[in-house]
């Protein structure tokens, strides 16, 4: 062990003091590295204290990515874990390369699965060069020389030297082009359960989020948005409130909003609320939920609809039938609810803009500055810091723009935008409105032998990005339904299809997106026929499964966890139900009671997954967990309706999300079959809904088929 | 201006009486580990301790507590560690996003401090904070784990 080791050591400790065990924890505070000439690559700077720097083009949102990827990095690296560390990749940077780290874009469960490739890479020519470099100082072949723990080593004549004392000469070399990968019997970091490199901070207060930023000459503003979408700012009374404690200016943003900027961010708020403003509301005010639920229903009868899925003849099929059944599900809109609100700090200057954004995309990020400035992509320098939870709402870029539309008429001096609650939740990007009517034929062995899945809402694609519409087509509106992710291929006679229903209402990308609806109208219709059919839930979907032996593999996994069939208390029931998405195989069983007055309790859930290859074990379960947290809140709670052309609800008393006594024990299971990578965020939510509601028929015989729960009597007898 | 004892220390504050106490923290005294979530009490990302009871610091006039001892998170322990609940949060991996854990850490502190063993019913009744990445089960284990420390949180 060299001299700066034993250094590092104590200045570490020495900044901890009195932590006791902070090494063995393996907890880095994450700072930038003053890369020097210790950059291996774009993936790597090791210091000479030997510190690993991992750089991270995704973003942090909770879900466990600048970890995850830190990981897949320092594995090919054959790096000490306990030195390793990360750092955002900033966007400017990116584009100043050339976008050499790649896409910045962190959803769809794709921080792991869309950059394993290319970072793994990195990791290992990192390697490659550190070895290539100890063995030009020792002189001897590099095919004699080892690496293990950050530290190389020369076999035979057992010299070693760590990787912070070579990284100044491996960072003068060319960065290799062709690396050779590990293969997963050879890693060491990959799989295992290492904590977050990002925890420590948020222990106590000190991880700084966007919204915590603070700036010399810094001011804040406070904005309201027309209620109803589509609607436009006509006036407001800036006289009214100009001599309030701490006001500045009172600003037009673009044409639907006003905000105030003031000294402290309390006072602009406190301002607005005091503000006269005159909106054109337009056509918008005039629709309600009501009206909307209607406009679906006709999709679901309409003669034209986008295809998903068509294999055999449906019709004749449900004609030659033993039994038909048939029913009708609905979703409602979802808000987000990221715990910290919507916010942004920019600074426009000399033509120049800087900002401050916890964003799920920092490209966009980037470009939405640029272009609310009026300036070049390269004129704009963009901080990213963790996000306060993204679920898909921090994807888009409409507070970035906001924030520098406002500072940019107030110039020179940083102003941070915040959203009050109320306005994050009534300006979303809700999770889609969606119905579906499932018609299904049974033979007389009750098999099923024919199956229509129409759905019908509102198009993510078609509200975000027409661009990516397919002849009026929105793929992901099939999501989990396609004939790649379709578990059920037994069925010979299958349609699905989508009747597109677009209203005013912005639509968007909410954790899981229509994976959640999906599997909540295909699991409890299959568990209706299971029903219908006579037959044990498990053991019909079984058979429905036999040509899908990975769906199979981890319903079975759960099944085998929740001991599927051994009697349970009095009073408590089971349900069951699995998915595919993301890339990942899902399963759940929930064990509910519900009383006689209709309370009802989730217990215990029990849910598989099988993403691939599992990177951490411990923040998969994480995120399995809190998947239930997510999907449950919605499936109990989640609606956002529509009156007047805006969101009734607007804070957490009328927008309630799952709390701490409600949560059930939840045990994951990961059954990883190897071979490939899929994601972890958000497929689990999917089988959250439908194994909860499953178990309430079975507990009840009441089946739930219009969301949310609270508007449902489970009282039963 | 109000006084306001925070960590020990007293400030002169020129804010507005009615000025919530969240926003006096974060913007005058500039302590930003305390997070203002819903502006209702709804959510508990604010709660501080004021006389040691954990209180939801957004629905708390400034004006109103000039007497009391108010404690934050930067207050809890000089090192961001040395809490026993700090180091059950550390060694369990709580936070995911981590927005709400300030809040969360000070309601399980309280709840510790007033009750070192606590049942998982009792734990259900005082945390009543909003996660949304869903921590919920670890927070539950990681409050059993600081009382079972038998340190003082």
């Amino acid at each position: 062990m060299s001299n700066k080791m034993a250094l590092r050591r104590r200045s570490f400790l020495g900044s901890v003091a009195a932590l006791g065990g902070g090494l063995a924890l393996g907890w880095r505070v994450p700072a930038f590295a003053d890369a020097g000439d210790q950059e291996l690559g774009i993936w790597v700077v090791i210091s000479p204290d030997d510190t690993v720097t991992v750089r991270i083009a995704r973003s942090e949102m909770g879900q466990g990515t600048f970890t995850g990827l830190a990981q897949l990095v320092a594995d090919e690296l054959d790096a000490d874990w306990r030195n390793v560390q990360a750092e955002y990749v900033s966007p400017d940077e990116n584009l100043a390369h050339k976008r050499a780290w790649g896409d910045m874009s962190t959803g769809g469960s794709r921080g792991i699965r869309g950059s394993v490739d290319y970072v793994r890479k990195g990791g290992a020519a990192a390697r490659a060069m550190l070895i290539t470099a100890a063995s030009m100082l020792w002189d001897v072949p590099a095919a004699e020389c080892t690496t293990k723990l950050g530290v190389v080593k020369h076999e035979k004549s057992g010299r070693t030297i760590t990787y912070g004392d070579i990284a100044a000469d491996a960072a003068k070399l060319p960065v290799p082009t062709e690396v050779t990968l590990k293969t997963p019997e050879q890693w060491t970091i990959i799989g295992k359960g290492v904590r977050r490199l990002d925890t420590f901070q948020k222990l106590s207060g000190r991880q700084v989020f966007a919204i915590d930023v603070q700036l010399p000459d810094m001011l804040n503003a406070a904005i309201a948005q027309c209620p109803v979408y589509g609607g436009t700012l006509r006036s407001f009374s800036a006289d009214k409130i100009k001599s309030m404690p701490g006001v500045r200016t009172v600003v037009p943003v673009d044409d639907n909003a006003v905000a105030v900027v003031a000294d402290k961010w309390y006072q602009a708020k406190t301002a607005l609320a005091a503000l006269p403003i005159v909106w054109n509301e337009g056509a918008g005010a005039m629709v309600d939920s009501a009206q909307i639920a209607e406009l679906l229903k006709g999709g679901l009868e309409a003669k034209e609809a986008a295809l998903g899925q068509k294999h055999g003849d449906v019709e004749s099929g449900l004609a030659s039938a033993a039994k038909v059944i048939e029913a009708m599900y609905a979703s409602p809109y979802l808000a987000h609810a990221t715990m910290e609100p919507m916010n942004c700090t920019a600074k426009f200057a000399d033509g120049k803009v800087e900002i401050w954004v916890p964003s799920q995309n920092g490209d966009a990020s980037l470009a939405a500055a640029a272009e609310a400035g009026g300036v070049k992509l390269g004129d704009v320098k963009v901080n990213k810091l963790h996000l306060g939870g993204g679920f898909g709402r921090r994807g888009q870029q409409d507070y970035t723009r906001q924030a520098v539309l406002i500072a940019k008429q107030v110039p020179g001096r940083p102003v941070k935008l915040i959203w009050t609650r109320e306005e994050d939740t009534a300006h979303d990007f809700y999770r889609p409105i969606t119905q579906c009517r499932l018609r299904a034929g049974l033979d007389a062995s009750g098999n099923v032998v024919a199956l229509h899945a129409r759905l019908s809402g509102q198009s993510i694609l078609a509200y975000l990005a027409p661009s990516r519409m397919e002849n009026g087509v929105d793929r992901i509106a099939f999501q989990s339904w396609t004939e790649e992710e379709f578990g059920y291929k037994t069925i010979p006679n299958l349609l699905i299809d989508h009747a597109v229903r677009n209203t005013h209402v912005p639509v968007g990308f909410w954790r899981g997106v229509n994976t959640n609806q999906n599997a909540i109208y295909m699991e409890c219709f299959i568990d209706e026929l299971a029903n219908a059919a006579g037959k044990d839930p498990l053991e019909f979907r079984r058979a429905m499964l036999a040509k899908s032996p990975k769906h199979l593999a981890v319903l079975n996994a759960a099944a085998e966890k929740a001991e599927w069939g051994k009697p349970l208390p009095a009073g408590v029931f089971r349900g069951i139900c699995q998915n595919y998405g993301y890339g990942s195989y899902t399963a759940a069983v929930a064990e509910v009671s519900v009383s006689p007055q209709g309370a009802l309790k989730v217990h215990r859930i029990v849910a598989a997954t099988d993403p691939g290859y599992a990177v951490n074990p411990q923040q998969i379960e994480a995120q399995v967990q809190g998947s239930f947290v997510y999907g449950l809140s919605a499936v109990l709670y989640g609606e956002i309706s529509i009156a007047k052309g805006r969101a009734v609800q607007s804070n957490f008393d009328t927008y309630p999300v799952m709390r701490l006594a409600e949560m059930p024990k939840v045990e994951t299971v990961i059954v990883p079959s190897g071979g490939f990578w899929g994601g972890v965020g958000e497929p689990t939510i999917a089988v959250a809904g439908p194994a909860v509601l499953n178990a309430i028929f079975a507990a009840t015989g009441k089946r739930i088929r219009t969301l949310p729960l609270r508007q449902h009597d489970l009282a039963h007898a | 201006m109000i006084k306001l004892t925070v960590n020990g220390t007293t400030h002169e504050v020129d804010a507005e009486p009615d000025t919530p106490l969240l926003w006096v923290i974060r913007e005058w005294l500039g302590m930003t580990g305390t997070k203002y979530g819903c502006g209702i009490a709804q959510c508990g990302a604010c709660t501080v301790h004021i006389d040691g009871v954990a209180t939801r610091s957004c629905q708390v006039p400034a004006g109103s507590v000039s007497a009391a001892q108010i404690v934050t998170i930067e207050g809890l322990s000089s090192d961001g560690l040395s809490n026993p609940v700090q180091d059950a949060w550390l060694r369990l991996d709580v936070p995911q996003c981590g927005y709400c854990q300030s809040g969360q850490i000070m309601a399980a502190v309280a709840l510790l401090r007033s009750n070192p063993t606590p049942t998982d019913a009792d734990i259900d009744t005082a945390m009543t904070n909003i996660c949304r990445c869903g921590t919920y089960q670890r927070i539950r284990e990681a409050i059993h784990a600081a009382a079972m420390s038998g340190r003082k949180a």
